[in-house]
């Protein structure tokens, strides 16, 4: 795993998570999902630095040159949904940044030791949602199993840099499923590339908003 | 070469933008400094990866030490090793408390039971959401006095 696939996911996920803003279905969740966007953006912001210019590899940079994984770059769907995405990703972030401890490139390794802490709640967070939701009423349940069955395909391509990871994956996200009293899809296709910058239609729309301030004014600032 | 200022009492006596009862010292984040002449380096530890505030901690800094006579001021973050809520003083953690603010518990010692509420004491009191307004802080209820009150979370 490289900074830049490393910072693009954390990258291009807060930015899909900062579209909740006003929109969540509680004052609380909304507060919570911009901590976790503005935790994901931090990360990706002190990778970027150590790699480059901040601003030139968020702003500048077209679809093809984003390392990120497919299932970041999704639409939400709704809360369930996006509560099913957050379990899977922050699940793998989790072992990835565990995995990243003691490497030798003390980038990686000085950003994984305090991701590692805010992953690790943001993993809490989604768990308690999605078992709350799937083991709610029928209407919550069908919604977030719904959104499982959207977001599960993508999950494959996380273990393709470190096949290693997939199994205490499982181990994380399975007990989560069971007591949410969801069923582990089963899909028939396993969608990849973007760690080859080979992405779904929705980064390029993502990337268009995010950067248009950029492109129109080149070094704005607040 | 002679030092013009104390930096280091200097940066550590600077207010935290968001909860400014608390210094840069109470915070824990003042690794160090490098001073030579009129330039200096001074050397921090970011608390949560997306927290604001480091920028505006940054700015207060390098306008502190420019008007203490150093034409050159660098802000570095250290990041290894991480920030923990253990490098918090004592004096901090009461601060938070006199302001409302339930302090954070030693990070490896996790609260089994609830919190206390920092307005009247009680230990009846549950968690409403676990974020807050703030990267560093989740929100709590007292059943007692009835009063929300935040917490400092232990990281």
């Amino acid at each position: 795993m490289t900074p830049l696939e490393l910072g693009d996911d954390c990258l291009v996920l807060g930015q899909r998570l900062a579209e909740w803003a006003s929109r969540a279905p509680t004052l609380e969740e909304d507060v919570a999902l911009l901590n976790i966007s503005l935790d994901l953006l931090g990360v990706a912001r002190t990778l970027y630095a150590g790699i480059g210019d901040e601003d030139e590899l968020a702003y500048t940079r077209l679809e093809p040159d984003f390392r990120n994984c497919l299932l970041v770059e999704l639409p939400n769907g709704d809360f369930g949904q996006t509560m099913c995405r957050q379990l899977l990703f922050s699940a793998w972030q989790v072992l990835a940044w565990e995995s990243l401890l003691f490497s030798p490139d003390l980038l990686l390794s000085g950003v994984a030791a305090r991701a590692l802490k805010e992953a690790r709640y943001h993993l809490d967070h989604a768990s308690s949602w999605v078992v709350r939701l799937g083991d709610g009423t029928e209407e919550s349940h069908l919604r977030v199993q719904a959104g499982l069955e959207e977001v599960w395909p993508y999950s494959y391509e996380l273990f393709e840099q470190d096949p290693a990871l997939e199994a205490p994956w499982r181990a994380t996200v399975l007990p989560v499923l069971a007591r949410a009293t969801l069923e582990q899809p089963a899909p028939t296709w396993r969608p990849t590339g973007g760690r080859h910058g080979h992405h779904t239609e929705h980064l390029g729309y993502l990337l268009a908003e995010m950067q248009s301030l950029h492109r129109a004014h080149p070094g704005a600032s607040w | 070469m002679t030092q013009l200022v104390d930096v280091e009492g200097l940066v550590r006596s600077l207010p935290d933008p968001e909860l400014p009862f608390l210094t840069l010292d109470d915070l824990g984040i003042v690794r160090g400094y490098v001073a030579d002449g009129r330039s200096v380096r001074v050397q921090l530890t970011p608390t949560y990866s997306g927290c604001p505030a480091l920028d505006t901690i940054r700015e207060d800094v390098e306008a502190l030490l420019r008007a203490h006579g150093y034409d050159e001021v660098q802000v570095e973050t250290v990041l290894s090793p991480a920030w923990t809520t253990d490098w918090m003083s004592e004096k901090g953690k009461a601060a938070l408390a006199e302001h409302g603010v339930a302090p954070p518990g030693p990070v490896f010692v996790p609260l089994s039971g609830p919190l206390t509420c920092p307005r009247c004491g009680s230990r009846d009191t549950e968690e409403l959401s676990r974020f807050g307004a703030t990267a560093c802080k989740a929100l709590h209820r007292c059943r007692s006095c009835r009063e929300p009150f935040e917490h400092f979370k232990a990281h």
